[in-house]
């Protein structure tokens, strides 16, 4: 099991953050790679350029605590759990924090890599929607 | 019309794996002839021990804590310099044929070209990020991938899937079901990464490399200038050349290397005299390079196995040497024979059994710094034969590039082009050469620098999980030339450690800007 973390400073509020990532639909926006997504009720199924298919369970989808978290449950994953918060830190300034944990431990490195590249995404559109 | 430039690389290739350079196994009569007729350096170092690394190094001429991408699974930044965009800029055709690895293979999302473009169905495209500058990738106008097996979206494996599935079967697994590298063993000794291949030679990588090339450069017009980087996968592990070639090099008439002991104890206690993470890889307590597999120890590696593994390395060399005749024949038969450089090298070493060891990691002694390289300058420019003693290193292959095509070398190249004799070496001060080395994986960072001078190899190791900053390996290359007594504590070498010390503070204040470094993407 291998656990990794990544996190980004965002001139936004959490609320505008929030909103660029708090719906389920949204992933292909911020997602790099993820070309395509369905989701019913708490599932989701993405597409990656790379053609892959990834069925995910979403497990807390909360507005009060900014907290997102999904599993993904393709065979291949023993174990992952997915998790994106956004905390306030003032009025336009927040932290949004992308942890995954998953084993095989490689899949939790190739899944971090990818949240890595989302945030800058995430902060790109939330601070445009901020200034905008 | 300029001088044309053929740049061949293979992956992870010891120095004494050519017969110019002392080796005896694997027959290299064409790489010998090129180094008989140009330039043969003694002690050319890598800057970095894994690919990605040291091939963006080859790229940039800058070292790894410069270009940014520091380990393996770093991507090399997308607009950091490329020597072919300078070469592209001034009319040279630019192609890369085989192994890049500037990006990560393992790629799930598909965010990199190197991985997108087989997919794609054109090896020459233009995406989003083709600014009609920069060639179609990073300077390079043709793009042509391939690595070490069959699976992964790269030009050979989608070949090898479209032309020949029945043959799929036949190349080793290189990752198992964990996503792990492979430690199942196979052959006749169960040796690690070791797979009997039935694909017909004409199928695999080597030879597939070499015709792609004949194919882009029978393309080009006769006056056209070229950059074409030929890059051979192999010997790289697996080692799964085709079973049709293994009777090259029985692997039961392979002598043990110089540096294996047959006794364990005796190379236990060599392992011991170095720094501690040596032995707790060699005990499987410790794993810091992803591309070494996890679950194989390497203490449980026998004598046998040792001697398979060379004897299918050395097939692999042969295959690669008479593929790179192939080429040069159609080199010539294009009437170009006068007006090519050839260089010839690779990224970084391997054990192949030195110490009880494969594979390689962050251990810096000759298995895996010390490098074959050839430059075969011209003929039209009638080159003196000479052999280099001096150090070198794959940093300044961008600028000796340049230097070729009569270019400046710009600002941000940090290594001046390769010295033609050592007369040439001391009058530009070719004294010393540093490998650096960073990894941090899955709770294991390792941070090492070496310096190597005309007579010493000294290493210090930066804090980390297995070191406080202190430990450290010193060896006398004259007195031992294989690395086996660690004179870092001996109080007669502190003068020359003061010195070697001083070296890399140097290094570490280089002036000139640096990238910010990359984040760690995949394992490789």
């Amino acid at each position: 099991m291998a656990s990794l973390r990544h996190e980004i400073r965002i001139a936004a509020s959490a609320d505008v953050v929030w909103g660029v990532v708090g719906r389920p639909e949204s992933i292909p926006d911020w997602f790099p790679g993820v070309t395509s997504c369905n989701v019913q009720d708490n599932v989701r199924v993405i597409t990656t350029r790379a053609g892959v298919e990834m069925p995910e369970e979403i497990l807390t989808n909360d507005p009060l605590l900014r907290r997102f978290a999904y599993r993904i449950t393709a065979p291949l994953y023993k174990f992952h759990l997915g998790v994106i918060d956004v905390i306030e830190i003032g009025a336009d300034d927040s932290l949004c924090v992308y942890s995954t944990t998953a084993e095989p431990d490689v899949l939790a490195l190739l899944i971090a890599g990818g949240t890595k590249d989302a945030l800058d995404e995430i902060k790109r559109l939330a601070e445009q929607r901020a200034g905008g | 019309m300029g001088r044309r430039i053929l740049f061949i690389t293979t992956d992870q290739q010891r120095y004494d794996t050519l017969g110019v350079n002392g080796g005896f196994l694997s027959r290299t009569p064409v790489l010998d002839a090129l180094a008989a007729e140009g330039i043969r350096y003694e002690r050319c170092q890598p800057t970095s021990v894994v690919c990605m690394p040291s091939r963006a190094s080859m790229l940039t001429g800058q070292f790894p804590t410069t270009h940014g991408a520091w380990m393996n699974g770093v991507p090399l930044a997308v607009d950091a310099p490329s020597v072919a965009e300078n070469l592209h800029d001034v009319g040279y055709a630019t192609a890369l044929i085989g192994k890049a690895h500037f990006e990560p293979f393992m790629d799930p999302y598909g965010r990199y070209a190197e991985n997108s473009l087989a997919s794609l169905g054109v090896p020459t495209v233009e995406q989003d990020w083709f600014d009609g500058r920069r060639g179609v990738h990073r300077g390079f106008d043709y793009l042509e991938f391939a690595t070490h097996g069959v699976m992964g979206p790269l030009h050979y494996a989608k070949w090898m899937n479209d032309n020949h599935p029945e043959a799929l079967g036949g190349f080793y697994p290189v990752l198992d079901a964990q996503l792990n590298v492979n430690a199942a063993g196979g052959g006749d000794t169960g040796a690690p990464q070791v797979k009997f291949n039935d694909v017909p030679r004409g199928w695999y990588h080597t030879d597939w490399v070499a015709e792609r090339t004949i194919s882009w450069l029978e393309r080009q017009a006769s006056d056209q200038d070229w950059f074409c980087w030929m890059s051979f996968p192999d010997p790289h592990h697996p080692w799964d050349p085709p079973k049709s070639e293994l009777g090259r090099v029985p692997w039961r008439e392979v002598p043990l290397p110089a540096n294996y002991p047959q006794s364990a104890r005796e190379r236990e206690a060599l392992i011991d005299a170095k720094s501690r993470h040596w032995r707790a890889w060699y005990d499987g307590t410790l794993v810091s390079n992803y591309e070494a597999p996890a679950k194989w120890v390497p203490a449980t590696m026998t004598a046998d196995q040792v001697r398979e593994v060379n004897a299918l390395n050395a097939v692999e060399v042969e295959l690669i040497d008479e593929a790179i005749g192939r080429v040069l024949r159609a080199v010539e038969a294009r009437g170009w024979g006068d007006d090519v450089d050839v260089i010839f090298t690779t990224d970084h070493g391997e054990f192949q059994g030195d110490f009880g060891l494969l594979f390689k990691g962050p251990y810096h002694v000759d298995a895996l710094m010390r490098l074959p390289l050839i430059w075969r300058p011209a003929r039209s420019t009638k080159p003196a034969p000479s052999v280099v003693t001096a150090p070198v290193s794959l940093v300044s292959l961008a600028a000796t590039f340049l230097e070729v095509a009569g270019q400046p070398a710009p600002a941000w190249v940090e290594g001046a082009s390769l010295p033609v004799n050592d007369e040439d070496a001391r009058t530009r001060s070719f004294e010393s050469t540093v490998t650096e080395w960073d990894s941090a994986l899955f709770g294991v960072d390792v941070h090492v620098r070496s310096v190597v001078t005309a007579g010493h190899l000294y290493t210090e190791y930066q804090p980390g999980t297995m070191h406080d900053g202190s430990e450290g390996e010193l060896y006398d290359l004259g007195d031992d030339p294989l690395q086996r007594v660690n004179l870092f504590e001996d109080p007669s070498y502190a003068g020359v450690r003061g010195t070697l010390h001083e070296r890399l503070l140097a290094h570490e204040d280089r002036p000139g800007e640096r990238a910010v470094l990359g984040t760690v993407m995949a394992p490789v």
